[in-house]
This record gives C-alpha cells, sequence and structure tokens, in this order.
C-alpha cells in the first residue's frame, strides 16, 4: 500500500462539474461590455469616462458598504455590481453631474439590488432602477446631450463638476438625440451614422455594432439568452415596419427603429439580465416580445422619444408571471402545468 | 425534427468531458484473486439471497451459495474455489452494514468453473429462460443491479415489440461495455436471443454512442444475415444510458411518468448484461465476476480488468498502484457513482468503474463558494426530463418536500446530476433532491 493511508473525502455525485462559475459569467459579461464602453470615451471624451468609472465605483462601493453594514461577507468579488455600475454609466448623458451619477449609483444597488436580499434577488435590473429614478428626480439633465465639436480630451463641460443641488450649466451646444428629433421635427437619422454611433445620445447606448459584437460573444458562449435579444429587436423591426407602410411620414421605419436610442444596448445587455428575465427558451421569446412591443407604444405614442427602459422594467414586473405560465412540460406527461392550475394556485 | 435531423437523440442533456482515451485501447485483463473476497448476499435491487452454504464450507468457483427469496431476487455464486470463513456484517457502498460471504480462496486451486444445467435459447420456454437468469444470478450490470428477469418478465396485458441492448456507456471514464463489445462480440449475439425469447420482442436494436464506432462496427459484422437486430450509432450525449432517454433517442416515444418502458412496448438491457447472458446460459453457470474500469487520474495501470466479485477495493487500488494524491474513490462513473467511504467495500455485481480522483479534483468541487440561484436557467436547458430544477432547490431549501413532488415531478428525477453539472452557482441540486425524495419516502413508510 503505497499511498491512500489519507482520509478519503466523501461528496455526493456528480464528482466533476462543468467549470464557469458565477463569477466567471458576470466577468465575460464585463469583457462584452469593454468595446462599447471604450468607444463612449473615445466618442464623447473625458466627461464620458468619468461618468462611467464614478458609475461602476459608486455601485461597488454601496454594494461592500451595505455587506458591510449588514455584517456579511462582501460581494463584490462575483462582478455583479461592476456589471449594474457599468451597464447604468452606459445609459446615462456623458455630461451628467456626477453628484448625480453618484446618486443614482448608490440606488442602484441599495434599492434595486440590496433590498431585495443581494444577487440573485432583484425583480428588475438594478442599473435601470437607478436611471429610472434619476430620469424622474433630473428631467433636464438626463435629458441633455452634448455636442463635441472637438478635443472632447482637453475639457470638461462644466455641467460635470456641478457641486450637488445645484443646477447644472451647459456650455457650447446641445443637439436632440435621433429618435427626438424625429418625434419633434420628423428629422431621420442616417442608419449608417446609427449603426456606427455617430450620434447624441447616452455613453453607450450609440453604437449598435460593438454591442452586438459584445452580444454575439456572450451568446456563442452560452452566458446570455439570445432568444431575448431576437424577441425584443424581431418585434420593434416587424412592428415598425408594419407602422411605415402604413404611413411613412409620420412612423419611422424598421432600420430607424431598431438602430437608435437604448433599443440595442437594452435588448442586447439590460433585458437579458438572467435573474429578472424568463428561464425558459418560449418564455424568453414571449418575454422579449412584449418589451418590443411596449418600446414601439411608448416611442410612437407615449410623451417621451425613448421608451427602452420602462419597457424592461415592465418586462421584469411580468416575468416571473410568464415563468409561472411557461414551464417546460414534464416528460412523460400531458401537460405538467395543467395540474397545478386546475388546483387554482392554492398553496 | 429529430428524422429530419437525421441523427436520433433526446432533448436536452449535457457534455460532459469523457476521459476515455486512457482505457478505451485497453483489452480486457483478468484480475488476481485477493486473499480475501466479500460476497454481499444482497447485490441487487429487492429481496437479499438466502445462505445455503455455512461458515468453513468449502466452495468450488461458480457454485451457487445463496438462493434467491422470491421473485424479486437473485442467486449468488462463489466468485472463488475456496473456503467460507464466516458470514458476517460488511460495510457496503452506501455506508450500511450489510450481511456478506466472507470466503478464503485456495491459493494452488486452477480456478476452474464445472458447468451447471445448461439452458438452450432454442428449445426453453420464456420461462424456463427467465427462471435460468435468476438462477445464474444476473442483474443489470450498467450500474442499477436490477434482476434482469424480472425486467424480461412481461405482464401479460404487455406486449415488447423492441428490445433495445444499451451499448451507450454515456458516463465520463467507463469503458468497460466499450470493451466487452469489441471482445466478446459473440457472447452479446448469443444473448439477444434469449432476451428476445424471453420478452416476446420481434426485434432488437443494439444503441451505441458516436464515440465507440469501432465497437459499432464489430456489432454490425457479428449480426448474421436475416436477424432482426440492427445498431444504431447515437450522437455523444449524457445521461443517453438512462433507459428513458435511450427509448426516446431511438424510438420517439415517451415513457409515461411513473411508467417502465414496457409501457411503450421496450425492453432496455446492458449490453454486458446481454454477453453474461450468453456466456452463462448454454454453459449453466452462475455469475462471479464482471469487467470493471479501473481509471481516474489517480491510477497507475489503468485499464478495463475482469474482476472477481467481492474483491476489495484496496486489493484492486493496490495491484494497479495509485498515485500519492488520490483523495476520493468513486464506484461508477463521476456523474452517478458514490464515493467509497472504506477501502474494504467489494466489487459488487452493480459496480461499473473504480475511479480515484485526485486532490486537484476534489479540491475544486469542494471548494467553490455557492452562489445564489441567479435564474440563468442552465439546469432546465440540461434536465433531461423537463424538470424545474431551479425551483424545485428553491423549494427544497425551505423544505417544501410535498410541494416539489406534487407541483414539479420531483420523483420523475433519476438523479443524473445533469442540473448540478451546469449550475454556475455551484447549488447542489440533485444532492437536494436526494434528499428530499429520501425524506418523502421515509413519510410514506412511516404512515
Amino acid at each position: 500500500m503505497n499511498s491512500l493511508a489519507k482520509t478519503l473525502t466523501i461528496r455526493s455525485s456528480p464528482h466533476i462539474a462543468a467549470v464557469a462559475g458565477v463569477d466567471t459569467i458576470m466577468f465575460n459579461v464585463v469583457m462584452a461590455l469593454m468595446p462599447v464602453s471604450l468607444y463612449a470615451v473615445y466618442a464623447f471624451g473625458l466627461s464620458a469616462l468619468l461618468v462611467m468609472v464614478t458609475a461602476v465605483l459608486s455601485c461597488v462601493l454601496t454594494e461592500h458598504l451595505l455587506c458591510r453594514v449588514s455584517g456579511r461577507a462582501t460581494t463584490i468579488g462575483d462582478w455583479s455590481a461592476v456589471i449594474t455600475g457599468l451597464l447604468y454609466g452606459l445609459t446615462l448623458p456623458p455630461s451628467l453631474p456626477l453628484w448625480m451619477v453618484v446618486a443614482g449609483g448608490a440606488i442602484a444597488i441599495g434599492l434595486g439590488k440590496f433590498l431585495f436580499g443581494g444577487l440573485g434577488g432583484n425583480p428588475f435590473n438594478p442599473a435601470l432602477v437607478g436611471r429610472a429614478i434619476l430620469q424622474a428626480a433630473f428631467p433636464a439633465a438626463m435629458t441633455t446631450w452634448p455636442v463635441y465639436e472637438d478635443r472632447p480630451f482637453a475639457s470638461l463641460p462644466t455641467s460635470t463638476l456641478t457641486l450637488p443641488m445645484t443646477v447644472p450649466q451647459y456650455d457650447g451646444m446641445t443637439a436632440p438625440t435621433p429618435l427626438s428629433d424625429w418625434k419633434f421635427n420628423q428629422v431621420a437619422a442616417s442608419t449608417g451614422d446609427l449603426f456606427l454611433g455617430a450620434t447624441a445620445g447616452s455613453t453607450g447606448e450609440t453604437c449598435a455594432l460593438l454591442i452586438l459584437i459584445g452580444g454575439v460573444y456572450l451568446a456563442a458562449r452560452n452566458m446570455m439568452s439570445w432568444r431575448i435579444p431576437v424577441g425584443v429587436i424581431g418585434t420593434v423591426a416587424i412592428q415598425s415596419f408594419v407602422l411605415n407602410l402604413w404611413n411613412p411620414d409620420k412612423y419611422a421605419g424598421p432600420w430607424f427603429m431598431v438602430f437608435s436610442g437604448g433599443l440595442m444596448l437594452g435588448a442586447v445587455f439590460m433585458a437579458t439580465d438572467m435573474v429578472a428575465s424568463p428561464m425558459t427558451h418560449l418564455g424568453g421569446l414571449v418575454y422579449g416580445a412584449i418589451i418590443g412591443l411596449l418600446v414601439v407604444l411608448i416611442r410612437v405614442w407615449g410623451g417621451m422619444p425613448e421608451g427602452v427602459m420602462y419597457a424592461i422594467l415592465i418586462g421584469n414586473a411580468l416575468s416571473p408571471h410568464i415563468d409561472s405560465l411557461i414551464q417546460p412540460t414534464v416528460y412523460g406527461t400531458a401537460k405538467g402545468r395543467k395540474k397545478e392550475l386546475a388546483k387554482g394556485g392554492a398553496k | 425534427m429529430r428524422h429530419l435531423l437525421g441523427t436520433k437523440t433526446f432533448a436536452h442533456g449535457i457534455h460532459p468531458p469523457e476521459f476515455k482515451a486512457d482505457t478505451k485501447d485497453l483489452a480486457i485483463r483478468q484480475f488476481d484473486f485477493a486473499s480475501l473476497l466479500i460476497v454481499p448476499l444482497s447485490q441487487h435491487l429487492g429481496k437479499p439471497a438466502v445462505p445455503i452454504v455455512g461458515e468453513g464450507a468449502e466452495v468450488t468457483r461458480g457454485q451457487c451459495i445463496a438462493q434467491p427469496d422470491g421473485f424479486m431476487s437473485v442467486a449468488i455464486h462463489a466468485p472463488a474455489t475456496g473456503v467460507i470463513r464466516k458470514i458476517a456484517r460488511s460495510p457496503a457502498i452506501n455506508g450500511k452494514m450489510m450481511p456478506a460471504f466472507f470466503l478464503e480462496p485456495f491459493p494452488a486451486s486452477t480456478q476452474e468453473m464445472p458447468g451447471g444445467n445448461p439452458c438452450d435459447a432454442e428449445t426453453a420456454s420464456k420461462d424456463e429462460i427467465i427462471a435460468a437468469i435468476q438462477q445464474a444470478g444476473i442483474v443489470g450490470l450498467g450500474g442499477a443491479a436490477f434482476p434482469t428477469h424480472v425486467k424480461l418478465k412481461v405482464p401479460d396485458d404487455k406486449q415488447a415489440d423492441l428490445v433495445i441492448v444499451n451499448g451507450a456507456e454515456c458516463e465520463p471514464y467507463l469503458t468497460t461495455d466499450h470493451r466487452v463489445m469489441l471482445e466478446h462480440a459473440d457472447d452479446i449475439m448469443r444473448g439477444i436471443p434469449y432476451v428476445m425469447k424471453a420478452t416476446g420482442a420481434p426485434r432488437a436494436i443494439i444503441a451505441v454512442e458516436d464515440n465507440k464506432r469501432d465497437a459499432a462496427e464489430v456489432m454490425r459484422k457479428a449480426i448474421l444475415p436475416g436477424q432482426p437486430i440492427s445498431v444504431e450509432v447515437l450522437p455523444v450525449k449524457y445521461p443517453q444510458g438512462a433507459e428513458k432517454m435511450l427509448i426516446t433517442a431511438i424510438l420517439g416515444r415517451k415513457v409515461p411518468s411513473g411508467g417502465l418502458p414496457i409501457d411503450v412496448g421496450a425492453v432496455c438491457i446492458n449490453v454486458g448484461t446481454t454477453a453474461q447472458i450468453g456466456a452463462l446460459l448454454p454453459s449453466g453457470q452462475g455469475l462471479q465476476d464482471r469487467v470493471i474500469t479501473v481509471g481516474g487520474p489517480g491510477v497507475q495501470r489503468k485499464g478495463n480488468y475482469r474482476i472477481p466479485i467481492g474483491t476489495p477495493l484496496r486489493y484492486i487500488l493496490d495491484k494497479v498502484g495509485t498515485e500519492p494524491n488520490v483523495s476520493t474513490v468513486v464506484m461508477g462513473g463521476p456523474m452517478m457513482g458514490h464515493a467509497a467511504s472504506s477501502l474494504d467495500i467489494p466489487i459488487t455485481k452493480g459496480s461499473t468503474g473504480v475511479i480515484a480522483m485526485v486532490d486537484d479534483q476534489t479540491d475544486t468541487m469542494i471548494s467553490r463558494h455557492e452562489y445564489p440561484c441567479i435564474r440563468c436557467g442552465h439546469c432546465v436547458d440540461a434536465c433531461p426530463l423537463f424538470l424545474n430544477p431551479s425551483q424545485m432547490g428553491l423549494l427544497a431549501n425551505v423544505q417544501r418536500y410535498d410541494e416539489m413532488a406534487s407541483d414539479y415531478h420531483l420523483m420523475d428525477c433519476f438523479e443524473c446530476g445533469c442540473c448540478t453539472f451546469v449550475c454556475p452557482s455551484h447549488i447542489p441540486l440533485v444532492q437536494k433532491f436526494r434528499v428530499a425524495k429520501s425524506a418523502i419516502r421515509k413519510a410514506k413508510a412511516a404512515v
């Protein structure tokens, strides 16, 4: 007997497992967001960089502090707070005052995630919770889009460093986003500009191409449900195609609708938040379709030019119900779920 | 859809690493007799066998030493010529103490096996074949150890239209069925007519996974012209070797929840079991050894060995040599096998493999940080039975076991472990389901 004098470790099977853990998946999402983040800095300069870094730091620090205060081990190692921070930063206007960014970040983690028990518990996408509250609190600042004529790295817009509780002053010029230009002036941006990101908008929403590259990477590695973005984008495209056929002067065409505003970023990186979206394949498609439907409804008939954020939040709210209605049919049974529904869902 | 794509398989499932390359090309070798064999009286599902020889008795290899106790039980045969030292309790793989023969082989014996009452597939009746299989002590050698004769006895109100000879062998590391198909094609082909006759099924399909094309070729060549036997090569996927999955892959039929394969006209039998039937019945001998893969990174001389039933793990590992960093010894495959708590546990009829795992592997499994469920749905995608492991895991945490069974079909789960394998949060899902199932069984038994 040469070895095995040592104690044998007893575990229940399986004795092997796939390697990718939650932290690996989350880290890969961060990596998939890198191209669009770097483009945001290239396009909008120093102020966008500051907004995004502040967003990430405020989210990570909030998570760490809340864990400390509640006596738990810190959970910043799982990368999920980084994703929330980065996604949140990507949805903000590049000239937003940094103190507002900090406030929204704290709200995103505190209200959107921690109150519901942290990772895995949040019913809504935390990044969008943070953004939604900022939108309500500071509507003007959240819809002011600066134009950088040249040298975006040489100076900061004065608004970026506005002191808390003061009204930000915007220097230079501001521009309408393609969506507001269409809504209020019926002017459509070129599809090429939209696809490559040469328009005004939130830091990370303008370049559809780079968002798609990140999305394809994640979907190929099975770290994202491709059915959700397909559901969202497909529904938006079909609806706007039909509306555009009906009245092209009033309703923009599918290319414009799909590549403008926050649709790409929302469909690929926001709606796909695993915690707040359905688990089944069919559920994902239905959920995506609902979001797509709402996006067009809000954009076309709502008071604001953009509706992705609210559409996704409503989709998040419906997600548990989609999950309870669309269950996989258990092997060898007629309809696994029918029995339970017949019981009236009592329990 | 499955037929349109031209590849027969079942839905969902996973693709774990195979780890089969180390042993698949190594021919089966006979293993030496240990100085003491521990032969449990219960190596099968059902009632333990009843000893018919006492302590001190001298027995011949292959001699029947315990008779079946009722229909749900099989005979046990002496794995070696020697003397029964005692009949006493000994640890089993599940941690329980089970009665067993302690058999000391005679070192000088030639270990020759005498024949018994031969059973001829041509002339024997259904019932004679079934009785002969029970007397030969044959159980499912794929791991479940369900008495084979019980499985082959088709109820009067049912009809078998197909025998599926299961050579899928989907567990990582294991290559016993692969080697048996390559080296014992004649035994398998002799065994299939017994099975077909006992069940009354008019045809048989040998199912082999795509990573064993050589075995499929050997099987195909062994079929005589005109025999209603064919070979089906299936894409590699775990847990394809599970009866329900195999039936769905080949026939497209689904075994009803709570039902048996015969409910959809199919009988599945492991290819190794079929080979034993073909080898033992014509000569009237009893099952006293089996082919086992001894492998894993902790084993020095890996291979497929024909090992006498009752050989203790310690003896096997000593003979093949182990690395110093062995930390877990798994009996069976790594997906569904049991970790041995002691090296005094013997090989039984249901043992398919002895896999020595090393520190690295064990450490990664144990030290993994468990995250909360992030509802990624990977487990829902993996479950071959279309259960909802995520939801059941949440219910298990609050011990709502009855709800798991009534609303989420917990009792259908056959514990393949796909959900735990894929879970990025490292939640021990299948382990929770085992606890829940045993709690439910206990509660039922108490009523």
